[in-house]
């Protein structure tokens, strides 16, 4: 879009490092990655060029859930962001400690740049604050405490300070990573392995093909010695010694949280992965944790395959300060502030994937706002970028925020797989697509729009069965993508009968078109409360609206619609607890004084 | 609440009653019992009063209650005066009210709405209450107070509950099945749950409307021109609603008449006489109008040959006109009246009020109105595609729908609380 940049960090070597597990994507989040990609946006084709486990989740589902998710070579990770960051010209990163927010003379709202530690000045009219856990950051592992963001890196502390003291609502969450292990201590021959699937997929659409070899990962399982142990540690962790105010994940608990919640399991299933092409490092998933050291290595050695295990880094706990994301707009800026954002884990969520797409969100509204160009059209009904922004500026958090498919009320529509088809215009309008993403994109739309045309060709259920698909003899005629709303009819089958079995056809396309036309009719219901929404998103509300003068609103709505300031009434609409009656008496009020303006002016 | 009129109304049925009851709700109202009264009886105790206008005129002898907000009915102060029936007492006092400054009549249904906003009731109790409101017979105001109490709302909030489980677990399948934690469930389970759950709500769309037990069930007589339908008419409701004449065709246009047989509403009908051969253009149109009456009859009364009425549930054979000898003979499962004599008139009535106890709910089950019924449709047809589907995107989407058209009927929403439902029943997550 041409705006220039600065990328402030503490140690320009830890840009693109990956503070926890080195898996990019998963269900839900796999989504934002392609969305994000959609946009141009590095995160995608950093993991293909990191990629060492491709693995397609819930593939035995409908496409609108399979949630794509690769293992990344850490180092090979970092190294493709830090390539792709030094190909942009108009980046420049700085190291150093952002240590104040500068506001413009005589304004303590209108930000003008930033301080660092060392006294530097930089400014620009727009800072984004995309701090991660290291705003206030804190560590636990047993009676250990540390200062810090990560293991061995320092907390943001002087920010932290000025922040709270601007009254931005702030509030606390936590999040844990598991202990590191050494591969070579582990006795592979025992566990189950789980290959990298046989796919030809890849995160972005850019690339056409897998480079990197594929490794394996294993599962072990705890066991009820494995309980015992963690047990036994209960008393020294700083989950339960209520040294951790912070609330966790309740879908990424910590396993000392899924021994004390679900007690009565036999076991949890542990993923082995391993961290690079060239590392003996080993991630275990599933066991975050933040018990002192000695519990978790008789915790990993109780484990069937890891009783030769060595813990290379203890696990730990994190806890940071976050602001409450319902202080934000839908273009992520701090409300009250001019040219302030905040972008990822700073916003109470957890997870690269939804980092990089706050990143994005943030960086088209200060840029859309520099350049004077309207941000653009994201919306609940076209991607999980919108879900999850729309849901933190009005919900705001109550535990560390991670996307699931079960967020977004349109997935049928929101596909891993149609992610360009449904941003990349929205992206080339708002000039932020490279001219190679720009070409390729149209030649997949030129593909995809050839092929609706063929399936819009009429065919009988005799045709079909001469072509051997088992269909009813009376189920009369139809357009080739009315038929392939019976679930055991494939797009290839038809292809095969339009134009030959061999012929080739783009698969991308293909299984567009296939699972628009399956999803067909449920789309075409929900359009029309679409288009509902819609029309009460035309309605404005005031900034300044006074919920607490609204006759008939509940104390409670009061408060969540004070602390969320919903821009349009849809979004009043979403915030939790506002009923049909209450958004009438918003509409009136609304209404009444906008004309009462509109009298004294 | 604040800056809210205070507001009163008549609240009992129409007078001539026995007892009339004004309420009056609103931050004015304790003001209003204190100048008409005298005095402020204590909170939620019946006390008799003298109400005396302003210049000091006696208007009754009435029992006060007040109640302090926002422990009342309408989240408000509220008061009721009791009054000794009378229209002449009521419209004085009502006169006299409307003289205090601050203090209205209310609009249809306002006591409702400012309950319903002051949070003590949610929108199925609302509906409920207005319906009470507009009761004016014994039958429906019990079925009314059955809804207000809240039966059908605790019956939906059931229903909901149920649908979040079983979204809860579709989510689960969809988002957490490659977690070891979720155990595989098969969309078998679910959609035995969804078709129970089908089936108790069809049980409650069989019941009729609460618009029926409001207005009343439609009695529409029928019959070949001059076959003494409007003359039976006239009889059942006890006075000279339509006109009577020798001559067919007399009744051009259908005429509707509310009345109350033991507390249960009617309106009778009465339509132009059937004939083939009109060329009277009115009477055609009158004609058409007529068989759209007896599509919409609850119970029809037909006087025409016997087997020669339109085909209906409710068709009552009536053998008219009995005290004259020359009149149309039916076999023994008619009932035979005369509308000159009166004889077999009470036998007609019992009937009536027989077949009208058996469509109508019992006073004992809630009625459910046109919206409600609306939504409910919606809510069984995505059931019933739920049992169909092995879909789990499909069954979520239909599931989806569910919770919308049950958040619709009680005005409340969100995504949110399934997720609740979610993570408080599975260990998910690595
Ligand atoms: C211990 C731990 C466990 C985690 N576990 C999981 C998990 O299990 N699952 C999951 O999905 N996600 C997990 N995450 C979260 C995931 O790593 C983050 O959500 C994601 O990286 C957030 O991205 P971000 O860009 O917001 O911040 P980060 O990736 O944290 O980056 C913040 C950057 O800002 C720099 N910085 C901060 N303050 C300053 C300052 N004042 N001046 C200069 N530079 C500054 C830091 O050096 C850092 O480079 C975990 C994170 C941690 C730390
Ligand atoms: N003897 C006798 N005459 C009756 C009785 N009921 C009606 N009649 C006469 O029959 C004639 C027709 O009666 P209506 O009540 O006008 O008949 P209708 O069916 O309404 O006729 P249309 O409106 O023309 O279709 C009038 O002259 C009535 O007085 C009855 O019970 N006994
Ligand atoms: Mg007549």
């Amino acid at each position: 879009m041409g705006a220039r940049v600065a990328l402030v960090s503490f140690d320009r070597a830890t840009i693109g490092a990956m503070s926890c597990n080195p898996a990019i994507g998963g269900l839900g989040k796999g989504h934002l990655v392609r969305e994000v990609d959609a946009f141009d946006g590095l995160i995608a084709r950093a993991a293909d060029d990191a990629a060492i486990h491709y693995r397609m989740l819930n593939a035995s589902k409908g496409t609108a859930v399979q949630g794509p998710r690769i293992q990344a070579d850490r180092r090979l990770f970092k190294a493709s962001i830090q390539r792709q960051l030094a190909g942009h010209d108009k980046l420049t990163i700085v190291e150093g400690e952002a240590a104040a927010l500068c506001f413009a003379v005589g304004s303590g709202t209108r930000v003008s740049g930033l301080k660092l530690a060392d006294g530097t000045r930089l400014s620009s009219s727009a800072v984004i604050l995309a701090t991660g856990t290291f705003l206030g950051g804190k560590l636990f592992r047993g009676e250990e405490r540390l200062t810090g963001g990560r293991i061995g890196e320092a907390a943001a502390t002087i920010l932290a300070e000025q922040i709270r003291g601007a009254g931005l609502p702030m509030a606390r969450l936590k999040t844990g990573t598991p202990p590191r292990l050494d591969g070579r201590t582990i006795d592979w021959s025992q566990l189950e392995e789980q290959p990298s699937d046989a796919g030809r997929w890849t995160m972005s659409m850019m690339h056409s093909h897998r480079a990197l070899p594929q490794l394996f990962c294993a599962i072990s399982r705890t066991n009820s010695q494995t309980h015992d142990i963690i047990r036994s540690g209960l008393g020294r962790s700083p989950l339960f010694g209520g040294d951790i105010a912070g609330q966790g994940p309740r879908y990424c608990p910590s396993i000392e949280d899924k021994i004390f919640r679900f007690g009565d399991r036999d076991g949890h299933q542990v993923f082995l992965e391993p961290e690079g092409l060239d590392s003996y490092l080993v991630y275990p998933n599933g066991i975050s944790t933040s018990l002192p050291t000695d519990i978790q290595e008789a915790m990993v050695q109780s484990m069937a395959g890891l009783e030769q295990c060595k813990i290379v880094v203890p696990g730990y706990a994190v806890e940071y300060d976050h602001i409450d994301p319902r202080a934000l707009d839908s273009s992520l800026a701090v409300r009250g502030f001019a040219g302030l954002y905040c972008a990822g884990q700073i916003n109470g969520t957890t997870g690269y994937e939804e980092a990089a797409a706050q990143g994005l969100i943030a960086g088209l509204g200060a840029a859309t706002r520099l350049f004077g160009m309207p941000m653009p059209a994201i919306d609940r009904s076209n991607s999980y970028l919108a879900v999850m922004v729309d849901d933190l500026i009005l919900q705001g958090v109550t535990e560390p925020y991670r996307m699931l498919t079960a967020r977004a009320e349109y997935r049928l529509r929101l596909r891993a797989d149609n992610a360009p088809t449904r941003l990349t215009p929205l992206a080339i309008e708002a000039g932020c697509v490279s001219s190679e993403r720009e070409n390729l994109f149209k030649t997949r739309v030129e593909r995809k729009q050839a092929l609706e045309a063929a399936f819009q060709t009429k065919l009988t259920a005799d045709q079909l069965l001469r072509h051997d698909i088992a269909v009813k003899p009376d189920a009369g005629r139809m357009s080739l993508s009315e038929w392939l709303r019976f679930p055991m009819i494939t797009g290839r089958d038809l292809v095969a009968i339009l134009y030959g079995a061999d012929m080739e056809v783009d698969e991308d396309a293909l299984a567009e078109v296939e699972q628009d036309s399956r999803y067909a009719p449920y789309l075409e219901r929900q359009d029309a409360e679409i288009r509902n929404i819609a029309a009460n998103d035309r309605i404005a509300l005031p900034d300044e609206l006074k919920y607490s003068d609204i006759a008939g609103l509940s104390n409670e709505m009061v408060e969540r619609l004070e602390a969320a300031r919903p821009e349009t009434l849809s979004a009043a609409s979403r915030v939790r607890g506002v009923t049909p009656a209450a958004l009438a008496a918003i509409l009136v009020y609304a209404k009444r004084a906008e004309r009462s303006r509109s009298i004294a002016a | 609440m604040g800056t809210a009129d205070t507001i009163f109304a008549l609240s009992s049925g129409a007078p001539p009653a026995a007892i009339a009851i004004i309420r009056i709700s609103g931050a004015q109202a304790f003001e209003a019992i204190e100048l008409l009264a005298g005095r402020l009886p204590a909170p939620r105790r019946a006390s008799l009063v003298t109400l005396r206008k302003p210049s000091g005129e006696e208007l009754d002898q009435a029992l006060a209650l007040v109640f302090p907000g926002p422990g009342s009915a309408t989240g408000e102060d509220l008061a009721e005066l009791h009054l000794h029936g009378g229209r002449g007492v009521v419209r004085a006092v009502e006169a006299t009210l409307a003289m205090i400054p601050g203090l209205r009549q209310a609009e249809p249904g306002e006591f409702t709405k400012r309950a319903f906003q002051n949070g003590r009731i949610d929108l199925n109790e609302a509906e409920g209450l207005a319906d009470l409101l507009a009761a004016e017979t014994e039958w429906q105001r019990r079925a009314a107070n059955r809804m207000m109490g809240g039966a059908f709302s605790a019956l939906i909030e059931k229903w909901r509950v149920e649908v979040l489980r079983l979204s809860a677990l579709t989510e689960a399948e969809l988002d957490f099945s490659d977690e070891d934690d979720v155990q595989a469930h098969n969309s078998q389970s679910i959609s035995d749950s969804c078709r129970t759950l089908h089936t108790a709500i069809m049980e409650v769309l069989n019941t009729p409307s609460a618009e029926k037990l409001r207005d009343g069930l439609h009695v529409v007589l029928g019959g070949p021109p001059n076959s003494g339908k409007s003359t039976l008419l006239n009889t059942l409701v006890g006075r000279d609603a339509a006109i009577v004449s020798d001559a067919p065709g007399t009744t051009r246009d259908r005429i509707e008449v509310p009345v109350a047989f033991d507390g249960i509403p009617l309106i009778f009908i009465d339509t132009a006489g059937l004939r083939d051969e009109s060329h009277d253009r009115i009477e055609i149109i009158g004609i058409e109008r007529t068989r759209a009456a007896f599509d919409d009859a609850d119970i029809l009364l037909w006087l025409g040959a016997e087997n020669e009425g339109p085909p209906h549930p409710q068709l009552i054979e009536i053998e008219a006109k009995s005290d004259d000898p020359a009149h149309l003979q039916k076999s023994p499962v008619a009932i035979v009246v005369s509308a000159m004599s009166g004889g077999g008139i009470s036998d007609l009535k019992a009937e009536i009020v027989a077949r009208a106890k058996h469509l109508l709910p019992p006073p004992d089950r809630f009625a459910i109105n046109r919206r409600q019924r609306h939504y409910l449709e919606m809510v069984v047809a995505d059931l019933a595609e739920v049992s169909d589907s092995h879909d789990w995107l499909i069954i979520g989407e239909h599931l989806r729908q569910v919770r919308m058209s049950l958040d619709r009927l009680t005005g409340r929403a969100h995504t949110e609380e399934m997720l609740d439902a979610l993570f408080g029943k599975f260990c998910i997550g690595k």
